[in-house]
């Protein structure tokens, strides 16, 4: 046991994957202590810190309205990487498993799944995770849903298009001359070997759903004022960039951060799985 | 590869901070400077200004129709009345160039002004005149689009083309509403017809994105100074400093405070007037809590109206405690501010009495595109938490607002100003009146309709002064909604440009403003 776990680490230890793990654990663990703990009142007021500049007290500043931003970060990255991560794991569950039922049996299926697909891509992401919201209301669950559901069709598309290029190769068919089920070739022979794409657009999928959920928090669905979410500090500090530029600096950090440490993990996983 | 990838990554980063930093476009645009206008000598309109707006027309563009103090203030430049509002508030001529009224006060007779033309160039005739007035008064559809025109008893052109108008019963107010915009006689779609008498004519509007008016040439009156007039929606107001900073809008009326300061470091100018608006935390009467009275009045007394303007107007707006403004100087009662001083012991006691303790839940439903009452409801929450009581923000659009809010009345609180159009007492209180199409708090207390009928009713006008003012404290008493304040109106204009005018009314001239040399 002790021995598969060490073989494992040593294959995955390179400068990628360590670096990336890193900063995605500080970031996971700043989410989660958020959870329970911040160090002062996310939404207390205070019209003498309005503003007011990083201190030692106010490590990162205050905002506009006297609000501890260091704490709102801690906010902020709890409910953006809660959000973005279930939002992307909706999208790519669902979508590899579409793209590679499309993709693996090709055929009518196939043509059907995908123009479905394309009259989902045809509306934007954000309007189609509106309508999603018009339907079941506003909240945090349901724009993660909506938004999850938004992220499928890119998904489905890039996996169907590994299945159909691995389908035709030599491994699979033999394979199934050798009379591996259907489900089992898919998933068992073909996913693995599509990975380094799937990862690498799980993390642009990561990405993009920061942003999106920064969009959809503005037009007022989403995390709703006076929660924070990075998104939202990141726009309402568009108006004090230059009287309080601190308070678009952190947000703007956590966001850079946290997507770097996921790109991170991803090159190092791939560079691990080339190796 | 791998170095490929990482400046991919690098790539995807610097978006990430870019993408979420500026959501505007930017196209620079540079205006005309036409200094040689400045003194309105030598007429010809010239140049192009684009002004941001908070807010798309939403409501229409049919001048009897619209509500929005935001699509009035527009139509504004658009439109015209008989009469209209200086920037001192007095209703000078316009359309009619004199007026008499008879001694009993029951007929006025408008001298129609020579050589005053609609946009489409034809003149404006009495006929017009009527077929204006008596869209609004015209109750066969309900309720009058103006209840206040359905006095009319006779309206005539006589023999001299003057515009003859008799009453049922005196009204002291009367004059005001003819400010009622006068629109072609052949219009019967106002909405799709946008023809005035405004110095500015409508060219065009696309929604969420832009109304664009241009200077009428043969406008009767001062001319406009500016040719082209690009309205602007900028229904994001976190990006209104980086669209005006990065030069794509060269003025946004009400902006924040804390905008102001920042844009002031800019390229522009910051006038300061007031916003002539009941800003409150509207309750909806309707709501099960908010029926009981002291559900309401425990909401007066946990809010704190100083601290408020201290958050969101840089401490420079005005506090009210009922349904009027400051600008209204007769009406107006400094001394009702005390009604309802911060007091959250009170504030608990009454809810317990009313058995709301510490279980008391609401939400309240802000126009997003709205900064100073975005703000004001951050605020609000948090000083209602100190109570015990749990209030959550919705933001809404603005389009969401007027229909679910303000029409549907679906909605349990909300932060919003509300103006008077015309200037009138009728037009403040009107409003509260249980039977009011525009009744959107669902205020009920028969005791104000009766007050409200007893001031109509009376032609005295001190004796009428005086029961408005007893009804402006009836709604603070029975905390009717939770007043806060009058806003201040900060106006960023770009340092070329001059001229811009406040008005005690909700309302933006731009055929004032000017280009100047000044950089």
């Amino acid at each position: 046991m002790l021995q598969s776990i060490r073989k494992t680490l040593k294959k995955y230890n390179n400068f990628f994957f360590n670096v990336g793990m890193i900063i995605t654990l500080v970031f996971f663990v700043l989410a989660v202590v958020g959870c329970f703990y911040t160090p002062y009142n996310t939404t207390e007021m205070n019209v003498a810190l309005k503003n007011s500049s990083p201190a030692l007290a106010h490590i990162f500043g205050c905002d506009n309205y006297g609000r501890d931003i260091f704490s709102r970060v801690m906010e902020g990255i709890r409910n953006t990487f809660f959000i973005s991560f279930f939002t992307v794991m909706i999208g790519s569950l669902a979508g590899i498993v579409i793209g590679a039922i499309s993709g693996y049996y090709g055929g009518k299926l196939d043509e059907i799944l995908m123009r479905i697909n394309d009259v989902m891509f045809a509306f934007p992401s954000v309007l189609l995770a509106l309508v999603i919201i018009s339907l079941f209301g506003s909240g945090t669950m349901v724009v993660t849903l909506a938004l999850g559901i938004a992220f499928i069709p890119s998904f489905a598309r890039i996996v169907r298009s590994e299945y159909k290029k691995q389908a035709a190769l030599d491994y699979v068919q033999s394979a199934k001359l050798m009379g591996a089920k259907d489900i089992r070739v898919i998933f068992v022979h073909i996913l693995p070997n599509i990975l380094p794409v799937l990862v690498s657009s799980v993390m642009i999928g990561f990405n993009n759903a920061v942003l999106a959920e920064a969009g959809l928090s503005y037009l007022g669905i989403g995390v709703q004022p006076p929660e924070a979410s990075l998104g939202r500090m990141l726009s309402e500090a568009q108006s004090y960039l230059f009287s309080a530029p601190w308070y678009a600096l952190f947000p703007g950090l956590a966001i850079v951060f946290m997507v770097l440490g996921f790109s991170m993990l991803a090159e190092g996983i791939s560079a691990a799985k080339s190796r | 590869m791998k170095k490929v990838r990482i400046f991919l990554t690098g790539l995807l980063m610097t978006m990430a901070v870019a993408l979420g930093g500026c959501t505007g476009d930017k196209t620079a645009e540079t205006p005309v400077s036409s200094a040689e206008n400045a003194d309105g000598s030598g007429y010809s309109a010239t140049g192009q200004i684009t002004i941001g707006i908070a807010q798309d027309l939403d409501d229409g563009l049919d001048p009897h129709k619209v509500d929005a103090a935001g699509t009035r203030e527009i139509l504004f430049n658009v439109y015209e009345g008989l009469v209209k509002y200086d920037v001192n508030g007095n209703l000078v001529p316009a359309v009619a160039s004199d007026y008499a009224i008879s001694t009993d006060g029951l007929t006025y007779t408008f001298t129609l002004r020579e050589g005053v033309l609609f946009h489409d160039g034809n003149a404006v005739t009495p006929d017009d005149v009527i077929y204006s007035l008596s869209r609004c008064a015209d109750t066969s559809n309900g309720e009058a689009l103006k209840p206040a025109l359905t006095n009319i008893s006779f309206l005539q052109a006589n023999d001299e083309g003057k515009v003859v108008i008799k009453l049922n019963e005196p009204d002291p107010d009367f004059l005001s509403y003819m400010t009622t915009a006068i629109i072609p006689a052949w219009n019967t779609d106002p909405e799709t017809n946008v023809v005035g008498t405004g110095p500015y004519k409508f060219v065009s509007h696309t929604p969420q994105e832009s109304v664009v008016l241009e200077a009428f040439d043969e406008y009767w009156g001062e001319k406009a100074h500016i040719k082209n007039v690009t309205l602007k929606v900028i229904a994001n107001p976190d990006s209104i400093v980086m669209e005006m900073m990065g030069g794509s809008v060269d003025m946004f009326c009400r902006v924040t405070d804390e905008q102001a300061k920042e844009l002031a470091t800019g390229d522009f100018n910051i006038e300061t007037g007031t916003m002539n608006l009941v800003q409150a935390l509207y309750l909806n009467n309707s709501y099960e809590p908010f029926q009981d009275e002291r559900v309401r009045q425990a909401i007066c007394y946990a809010i704190d109206p100083d601290e408020v303007m201290a958050y969101v107007s840089g401490g420079e707006g005005t506090e009210i405690a009922t349904a009027v403004f400051p600008a209204f100087g007769r009406y107006y009662d400094a001394s009702l501010n005390d009604n309802y001083n911060k007091d959250v012991e009170k504030a608990k006691e009454l809810l317990k009495e009313a058995g709301y303790e510490n279980s008391l839940e609401f939400s309240i439903t802000v126009p997003s595109n709205y900064q100073p009452h975005v703000a004001t409801a951050e605020v609000l929450v948090e000083q209602l938490k100190a109570a015990g009581i749990n209030a959550s923000i919705e933001l809404v659009d603005w389009d969401t607002w007027l229909s679910g809010t303000y029409s549907e009345r679906n909605y349990q609180a909300t932060v919003i100003g509300v103006d008077a159009n015309p200037l009138t007492a009728r037009a403040l209180l009107e409003r509260y009146r249980s039977d009011a199409g525009n009744n959107f708090m669902n205020y009920n207390n028969p005791d104000f309709d009766a007050k409200l009928d007893a001031a109509f009713a009376t032609y005295d006008d001190e004796e009428q002064t005086k029961l408005f003012k007893e009804c402006l404290s009836i709604l603070s008493e029975t905390a009717a909604s939770a007043y806060i304040q009058d806003l201040p109106c900060f106006v960023a204009v770009r340092k070329n440009v001059a001229g811009y005018k406040f008005y005690p009314l909700y309302a933006q001239d731009f055929a004032s403003l000017y280009f100047t040399d000044a950089q």
